[in-house]
Order: C-alpha cells, then sequence, then structure tokens
C-alpha cells in the first residue's frame, strides 16, 4: 500500500504513515467491533444456555443493538475514582490492558501477507505482548485501594504467571513442526485439506491443541477461570471500583484477546486462513493467476481466519457457561500438576514422531503438497547443500512462490 | 538502561534509514515541507530513547515501589521498542518476555509490600543517595568511554542491514553455525554454541530444582493426633514452636502406630 501511494507520487513518509494508519484502523476496528458483537452474543448465548430469551428488544429483532446502546450508556456515565485510589496508576490501567491487547494484534496474520508487521518471530512476540495484559490488571487492583481489587489483582497475577508455562510449551509444539517462528509461514505450510491441519499432524499435537485451549482459558482470565473477577466472592475483582468507559476499556481489552488467542489457535493448530476445504483452489483461484484472484484469496483467507477465531470464543462462551468456576488451588492444580506434565510429554512426544515417523503413518496425510521453507535458506548466500524441502531435495521453493500443487 | 547505552551512538550516528531512500521521491509539494527532510528513523529512535531515559529517571526519583516497578516497565518496554527499530526483532520479544514480564513478579511483590502503610513511600537517606549517585556516575562515565572508543561506532552506517531471522540463531545454539562461513573458524569446521547452551540450561535446571526444594511444603513429622495432645496441654499452648520440635513428636514420628493412621 505504502508502494502504491508513493507511486502516486506522495512523499514517502507521509505514505508510510498513512499506511500505518490504515492498519493501525482496522486492527483497531477489528477489536472494538468485534467486542460489541461478541458482548451481544455473550449475552445471547448466556440466556440461551439458561434457558432465557436475553437482549429482544433494542435495534428490532435478537436486540443486536444493544451492544451499542450499553456503549452509550457507557459514555454517560460518571467518572468516578475511590478517595484513596492513587490517581495516576487509577487511570492509567485500563489503557495498559488495552494497549497490550491490541500490541499483540500486530503480529497476527489474517491471510497469507495479511498482517500488521510480519515479524520474523511472530508467535513468541504475540505470546510475549499477550503476557503484559496482566500489568492492567495489577495496576488496577493496587490503585483501586480497595480490597476486592487487590485479591483479584493478586489471583490474576498467580494465574497468569503460572499459566505461562504450559502455555509457552503448547505454543513451541506447531513452531517446531513449522521450522520458523513465522506466524505466516506457519499458517502457509498447513495449506491444503483440513489433513495438514497440526491439529491432526499427530496424536500429540491433537492432545496438546486441548492442552493449549485450556491455558488460553486461563490467560485471558475467562470462566472457569476468572478467578481475578470472581463476582460471587469478590464483587467484581479487580475493576470492582471502575466505572464508565474505563471499565468498558478493560471489557475490550477481554474480547480482543479472547479473539486474539482464538486466533492464534486457529493459524498455529487449525490451518490459519487454510480452511478445511481449499476452496480457493478448487475454485482454479491461486496466488500465481492475477491479481484479482489473489486478492479473491486473501478475502476467503481473512474470511476463514475470522470465522475460526469466532468459533474460539463462542467456544469460551460455552465452556464459561457450563463449568463452575474452580477454586484458586484448583487452577493451581490444573496447571502445575496438569497442564504442564501433560504439555511437557506432549512435547516429548511430538519430538520423537517428527524423528522417527517424519512422513506420517498414512502417506499424504498431514504434509503439504508445496514445502515452504524461510528465504534465507535458499538463493547464492544461504545454506548450500545444507537443509533441503524434505519434499523436493532438487527443487527447492522460496517462501512466497510456492511450487504448483 | 545499561544495555541500551551501546547502541546510542551507532544510532544517532547512523544518517541511512530505510526511509530516507523515499524522502528523495519527486511529486507533489507537500515533499517541500521542511518535515520532509528529517529522517524518520531517527526521529523514532530519539523518541523510544528519551521514553527509555526519561522513565529509567522516573524509576530513580519515585518513591512509591508500584510506581517504580511501572517507570520500570515502561522503560524497559521503550528498549524493545529500540530493538524492534533497529530490526532485531527476537532480542526485542526476548526482551518484552524476559524483563518486562520478569518485572511482573517485582510488581507482584511492591504491591504485596506496599498494601500496608509503613511502607507506601520510600525516601532514602541523603548518604544512600550520595552513594547510588557516585556508583552510577561512574558507571555511566566507564560505558561512556567505552563506547565513544570504538571507532565503527562513531561513522554513519553504510548498509542497511538485511532483518535477520530467528532461525540461524536458533540453530547456531543447538551447534550448527549457518551465518558463518566454515573457513573463518580456526578449527575448520562450523561451531555453535552448544556447551554454553547446555551449561546455561543445567544451570538453570538446577537453580529451578534448588527453588522448589526451598519452596516445597514442609512435611510435619509430628502426627494429627498427637498433635491434638500437646495442644490441649496447657505448657504448649504458650508456646506452639515448642509443639512441632518436642521430642513426643520427635519420638513417634519415628515409629508410626496403628493409632496415628498415615499421619502426615
Amino acid at each position: 500500500m505504502a508502494d502504491f501511494l508513493i507511486g502516486l507520487g506522495l512523499p514517502g513518509w507521509i505514505a508510510w504513515s498513512i499506511a500505518a494508519l490504515v492498519a493501525a484502523v482496522l486492527l483497531l476496528n477489528v477489536i472494538a467491533g468485534g467486542a460489541l458483537v461478541f458482548i451481544w452474543a455473550e449475552r445471547k448465548i448466556a440466556a440461551r444456555i439458561q434457558d432465557r430469551l436475553g437482549p429482544t428488544r433494542t435495534g428490532g429483532r435478537f436486540g443486536w443493538l444493544q451492544s451499542l446502546a450499553d456503549g452509550i450508556k457507557l459514555l454517560a456515565k460518571e467518572d468516578l475514582m475511590p478517595e484513596g485510589a492513587d490517581g495516576l496508576l487509577f487511570r492509567l490501567a485500563p489503557y495498559v490492558s488495552f494497549c497490550a491487547s491490541f500490541c499483540a494484534f500486530i503480529a497476527l496474520p489474517f491471510a497469507f501477507d495479511v498482517v500488521g508487521q510480519r515479524l520474523n518471530v511472530g508467535v513468541f512476540f504475540v505470546v510475549a505482548v499477550l503476557g503484559l495484559e496482566v500489568f492492567g490488571v495489577i495496576l488496577a487492583g493496587y490503585a483501586s485501594a480497595s480490597k476486592w481489587s487487590l485479591f483479584g489483582a493478586m489471583r490474576e497475577a498467580a494465574q497468569v504467571v503460572s499459566y505461562e508455562v504450559p502455555l509457552g510449551m503448547c505454543v513451541v509444539v506447531p513452531v517446531m513442526l513449522a521450522g520458523t517462528m513465522d506466524l505466516v509461514t506457519i499458517g502457509e505450510k498447513q495449506a491444503g485439506w483440513m489433513s495438514n491441519w497440526y491439529l491432526f499432524h499427530d496424536p500429540f499435537t491433537f492432545v496438546i491443541f486441548w492442552v493449549y485451549v485450556t491455558c488460553a482459558v486461563a490467560s485471558v482470565n475467562r470462566a472457569p477461570f476468572d478467578l481475578a473477577e470472581a463476582e460471587s466472592e469478590l464483587v467484581a475483582g479487580f475493576h470492582t471500583e471502575y466505572s464508565g468507559l474505563r471499565w468498558s476499556f478493560f471489557f475490550m481489552a477481554e474480547y480482543g484477546s479472547m479473539f486474539l488467542v482464538s486466533a492464534l489457535a486457529a493459524v498455529l493448530f487449525l490451518g490459519g486462513w487454510n480452511g478445511p476445504v481449499p476452496v480457493a483452489r478448487l475454485l482454479g483461484f491461486s496466488d500465481g493467476t492475477g491479481d484479482t484472484a489473489a486478492y479473491a484469496v486473501r478475502l476467503l483467507g481473512i474470511a476463514n481466519l475470522i470465522g475460526k477465531a469466532t468459533f474460539g470464543v463462542l467456544l469460551m462462551m460455552w465452556i464459561r457457561w457450563t463449568l463452575p468456576r474452580l477454586r484458586i488451588d484448583q487452577v493451581m492444580t490444573t496447571c502445575l500438576k496438569y497442564c504442564t506434565p501433560i504439555a511437557a510429554a506432549m512435547f516429548a512426544g511430538v519430538m520423537l514422531w517428527q524423528l522417527f515417523l517424519p512422513g506420517g503413518l498414512v502417506p499424504g496425510w498431514g504434509r503439504p503438497a508445496g514445502e515452504i521453507r524461510e528465504g534465507w535458506l535458499e538463493g547464492p548466500g544461504g545454506l548450500s547443500g545444507g537443509i533441503r524441502s524434505a519434499a523436493d531435495p532438487a527443487a527447492p521453493v522460496d517462501l512466497v512462490k510456492r511450487s504448483p500443487r | 538502561m545499561t544495555g541500551m547505552l551501546d547502541m546510542d551512538i551507532s544510532f544517532l550516528t547512523h544518517a541511512v534509514g530505510p526511509a530516507m531512500a523515499h524522502l528523495s521521491a519527486p511529486g507533489l509539494p507537500l515533499a517541500a515541507l521542511p518535515v520532509a527532510g528529517i529522517n524518520w528513523h531517527s526521529v523514532l529512535f530519539l523518541l523510544f530513547a528519551a521514553l527509555a531515559c526519561g522513565f529509567a529517571v522516573g524509576v530513580v526519583a519515585a518513591d512509591n515501589v508500584v510506581r517504580m516497578a511501572l517507570y520500570l516497565v515502561f522503560s524497559l518496554g521503550a528498549t524493545a521498542g529500540l530493538f524492534f527499530l533497529a530490526g532485531a526483532e527476537f532480542i526485542g520479544a526476548m526482551q518484552l518476555m524476559i524483563y518486562v514480564g520478569g518485572t511482573l513478579v517485582l510488581l507482584v511483590f511492591g504491591v504485596m509490600l506496599t498494601a500496608q502503610a509503613p511502607l507506601v513511600s520510600i525516601k532514602p537517606s541523603a548518604s544512600d543517595r550520595t552513594l547510588a549517585a557516585v556508583a552510577g556516575a561512574s558507571l555511566l562515565a566507564l560505558l561512556l568511554t567505552a563506547s565513544l572508543s570504538v571507532d565503527a561506532w562513531l561513522k554513519p552506517g553504510s548498509a542497511v542491514v538485511p532483518a535477520p531471522s530467528a532461525t540461524p540463531l536458533g540453530m547456531a545454539l543447538v551447534g550448527v553455525r549457518v551465518d558463518d562461513p566454515p573457513s573463518a573458524s580456526p578449527a575448520g569446521g562450523r561451531t555453535g554454541y552448544m556447551l554454553p547452551f547446555e551449561i546455561v540450561s543445567v544451570h538453570l535446571l538446577v537453580v529451578l530444582v534448588g527453588a522448589a526444594y526451598l519452596a516445597r511444603a514442609k512435611r510435619r513429622r509430628t502426627p494429627r493426633a498427637l498433635d491434638a495432645v500437646a495442644a490441649a496441654m496447657p505448657v504448649d499452648v504458650e508456646s506452639p514452636v515448642a509443639v512441632g520440635s518436642a521430642p513426643v513428636g520427635r519420638t513417634s514420628g519415628g515409629s508410626k502406630s496403628a493409632l496415628v493412621g498415615g499421619g502426615r
């Protein structure tokens, strides 16, 4: 896009700024618009699970404008601050939470090459930044000068620090299979039919996906791991003292994070933008058949990934309204005695599987038709004679140009 | 802060940035604006550097532990921004994960310690301040002279280095160097960092085991039934420590009788 603007005659720095601004606004709308839709969906799903109707009136049928009405109500609310609160930290905390959630979206690809900033260490970046969201929660809990908030913040800290360990281990497995931390490459390596998804790569990845789901739910602080809020014990936990727009920032951060971990799961395990059925390929589109086809492929990919991520978010809602909240000791037991050992064992299992059964049990199962490698391995300056494409050693392919399927 | 200093000069003198190539693009009169001549790479660098330094000063100047920790987070985060600006994505993400994430635990301790009133505000004495200022200034002077003495950092950068990938780094850690021609090393082969990596990881494992040992739940030798008896005695009620270390508990701990059953 920046190149296009430069082509129009704009100076480089303006072109780059506009391109960056467009990307940032788009990502912001993914979070904000997503939060609107998901909050409405959460209310409807909760209602249906509890045999109620949920919002029905606002905006005509299904109450689909309920979230917007709520937003307007929140805007009009008085911005309160407790008397003993640490003013600066109290005001800052929601923005810290939201910024962490937003920053992680920068490296998240929505389709092949549709990514805010393609990072070579995309997975690592997303996990690292996602862990920063807890800062906002702790600051909110501390600055509120309320014991309920402080309890909630402390619980959150213990929970997040613990669950980063198994979460990291789960994330490493697709990285190991793909041989790169670049999220775009990881997604593209699972191109084709759903048998190429890392979820179905081997039994170990199938198990570790569910460990990832558990840890992801815990790390975004959703029920049954929502001890930081725990409205029956701690009033509302860390956001007890918040009201109005500041309060809603916490919720935008929470729904943004939910979408993020779901999208990350989709990219890492569920083929990313490559569907259960390769629709684009069956329709005859591929990256090589012209610009229009390439855009069609990208659009299908974006729809695909957003669909998968939305499914993940809905799954989290289903879990939330089905399972009771765990106690803090049960949360710790789940993490340290179950998730971590299972993740470690599955990690070792995947390693051995790659060592002894690199081709898989069934020929053609779990292996993309075109092998993709990182660019530095090829070319005159790359690793010559070392590691080659496993499928066709004679013809290593570039990262972007894929071999014909 | 210290990690940033050795980067400072190399960056300030880097007149060539990726943005520079586009600045000369002809076109709209906007290009004639004075801002068009600015190297935006340097501007971003100065912004992040100012943030890092400013918040580092904030850490020293603040008197509330939680605020100190928060300023430290911002300072380290700005340093991570500097790494990303330099194209060192892996180091930047590492900085976020280890330093910024590690400060989280510091923050937690700060919150736990200062939830009570007496520790909310920390004011060091004048002698402490002087000592810290002398130590900090001498370290700063040492680092500045050391970094200014490297000639290569004073010259403007000549070329934009392509963004490195994390994969050669990972492969070097397991002993395969792909970024280094084989003839460069005196041994003739490509040597990686397998041994240092393994030593560090074993060291970390030892630390983990040690921490788990220190933090483990203390198993009480005294069976519960005897505890109840001891607690009922008036002497032991006065000094609960005596219950755990009483000879009664120790002698009976060795022989778990049927009376006690599966006492812990």
